[in-house]
């Protein structure tokens, strides 16, 4: 007699599988959280003592930083790479956006197929190129550009860093936009036409403003890039710890930190300083993330 | 009979497929024209040769003649936004901005150039009461209008279309995703707007197009076989196939 295995049978093997799997999908869940929850922990431990030690307020809002001054007292005031790092970042969003907008409702809306499809993976390699490779150029060509534009000893500067920033943010924020901006129901386009607007009207008074949480989500994911960029900026912003201006040499927290960690000695306070910038950092893009989440959650409600 | 649009020797293809053929025909002013037809006859392609909205398909080729007021539209000196500002559209699935109520309508006189707070409230209001929806709304009009319900929106819509002041409205089944009330509604409202406004609406109900058009069109396969007053196509139909169709024998 041949042995059939019963519905009852099968049913709870398939359960079986069924729960295996789901397990496996709960652990890789678990390790992703696991390596943010241990990152978290560890930055806020090691980020801490030297916060405690210089104390906040002068840690935050002194305008020194001298970590390994011997002559004097060292100083250990952040406010130069916070300010500089605000100042890049917005200087990047406001290049960026426009013409990473402009950029996208040409691509979605105005071009035609084929040059649409060119200009989208023009685009695409922008976003593949290595960041370090920015910072190459600008160093190459932007830089001495700036230094004969504006006759400086140095044309590395924050100028040079938000140019760099806003041409690595540009792929992002079209991407995105791009998306938005085709995904706008052809159906409101089409009733703006009929009412006798213009191409052009239609696409800023009806697709963008449609489009515009998708717009916002673009922009917060440009900041958040542009804020938390290192490697291309360090090799055109001069890398010292001014206050920023346009035309001077400056140092962002992230270019502070990279600089300076091959050469701080183990267990300095210099060294548990720059756990404390990547905290601050850490902060920084944190609040970032949430208001992206914002924006994501008002959209669907929007819809 | 007064004309406002004379159509002759219409052809129209979409790519190598053609779609109309050889039609001819005057829409006559201040009244309801329907045009009816099987499904993929053409009626709506018709319908958007009227304002010029089939330039936005690709692959579209147009010959003979259009004539709005003796204008004719496809002369390339011909301003596009000029013809869609008089002769209006209303389209089959209700398609209200994600806006406001209020910049709903007011986004067409806004397009032209109005911006006076007064002016464009007051447009507001006439062309809500206008597509007879400002009692249900007045109270929301900066509430977004996809919040509404279809016949709703689809009334929104009218309004929308209404507020530029078109001189011909062109609807195409304008009430087929609406429930029987807010059709009636909508009807109404097309025999109330015909003082002042020509409607042309593509309407699969014949009851629908007995009800409330003056004149009716009828189109088989590209071609429009009889043109004639409602109610004599449909108590003498002149030709077999107007006939078999209006009896649902065909179609
Ligand atoms: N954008 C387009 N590109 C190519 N062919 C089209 C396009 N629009 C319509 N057609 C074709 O043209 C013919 C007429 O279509 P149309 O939409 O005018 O029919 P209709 O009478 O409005 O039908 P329905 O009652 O189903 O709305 C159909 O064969 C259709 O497949
Ligand atoms: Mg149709």
């Amino acid at each position: 007699m041949k042995n059939h295995s019963t519905g009852k049978n099968r049913s709870t093997r398939k359960e079986l599988i069924e729960k295996g799997i789901n397990g496996i999908f709960f652990l890789c869940g678990l390790v992703s959280v696991g390596f943010v929850l241990a990152i978290s922990i560890h930055l806020v431990i090691s980020g801490l003592p030297a916060i405690r030690e210089i104390g906040l307020v002068d840690f935050l809002f002194g305008a020194k930083w001298l970590p390994t001054a011997t002559t004097t007292e060292p100083a250990f005031g952040i406010l130069p790479f916070i300010m500089t790092s605000i100042y890049g970042t917005a200087g990047a969003v406001i290049l960026g956006v426009p013409l990473g907008i402009l950029t996208a409702i040409f691509i979605a809306k105005v071009a035609p197929p084929a040059m649409a499809s060119v200009m989208h993976t023009a685009v695409e390699l922008l976003a593949g190129i290595p960041s370090v490779v920015y910072g190459l150029v600008g160093m190459i060509v932007l830089v001495p550009g700036i230094q004969r534009m504006f006759d400086l000893s140095s044309g590395a500067t924050l100028l040079a860093a938000i140019v760099v920033l806003s041409i690595m943010i540009l792929p992002l924020i079209i991407n995105v936009s791009e998306t938005a901006l085709r995904a706008v129901p052809r159906e409101y386009e089409e009733a703006s036409l009929a009412l006798g607007a213009t191409e052009l009207e239609t696409f800023f008074k009806v697709s963008l403003p449609a489009a515009r949480s998708g717009v916002a989500a673009a922009v917060v994911l440009g900041v958040g890039r542009a804020i938390g960029e290192a490697m291309a900026i360090i090799m055109v912003s001069g890398n010292v710890a001014n206050m920023p201006s346009l035309l001077g040499s400056v140092r962002f927290m992230t270019t502070a930190i990279a600089s300076e960690m091959s050469y701080a000695a183990a267990g300095s306070l210099q060294h548990q300083a720059l756990f404390s910038i990547g905290l601050v950092l850490f902060l920084f893009i944190m609040m970032i993330n949430v208001s992206l989440n914002v924006f994501v959650k008002g959209r669907r409600e929007n819809d | 009979m007064d004309s406002i649009m004379d159509i002759r020797n219409l052809n129209l293809w979409y790519g190598d497929h053609k779609v109309l053929h050889d039609i001819s025909v005057s829409l006559p002013k201040n009244q309801i024209t329907a045009l009816i037809g099987p499904s993929g006859c053409g009626k709506s392609t018709f319908l958007k040769t009227l304002n010029r909205m089939n330039d936005l398909v690709e692959g579209v080729k147009i010959t003979g003649d259009v004539l709005y007021n003796g204008e004719d539209i496809y002369d390339p000196k011909l301003d596009v936004t000029w013809l869609r500002k008089h002769i209006g559209m209303v389209f089959q699935k209700p398609n209200p901005f994600p806006m406001s109520i209020y910049d709903n309508i007011a986004y067409g006189p806004r397009v032209h150039g109005i911006t006076s707070k007064v002016k464009l409230d007051a447009i507001v209001e006439k062309s809500l009461k206008d597509a007879a929806i400002w009692t249900e709304v007045k109270d929301r009009l900066n509430k977004p209008a996809l919040g509404l319900s279809g016949g709703q929106q689809q009334r929104i819509c009218i309004a929308r279309a209404l507020a530029v002041e078109p001189d011909i409205l062109l609807m195409d089944e304008s009430t087929s995703a609406l429930d029987p009330i807010s059709t009636s509604k909508i009807e109404e409202l097309a025999l109330e707007l015909k003082k002042k406004y020509t409607v042309i609406m593509v309407t699969h109900n014949m009851q629908q197009a007995v009800r409330i058009s003056d004149y009716c069109a009828f189109f088989l396969l590209g071609d429009l076989i009889e043109f004639n007053k409602t109610e004599d196509m449909f108590s003498m139909p002149k030709d077999k196939r107007t006939e078999d169709y209006i009896t649902g024998r065909s179609g």
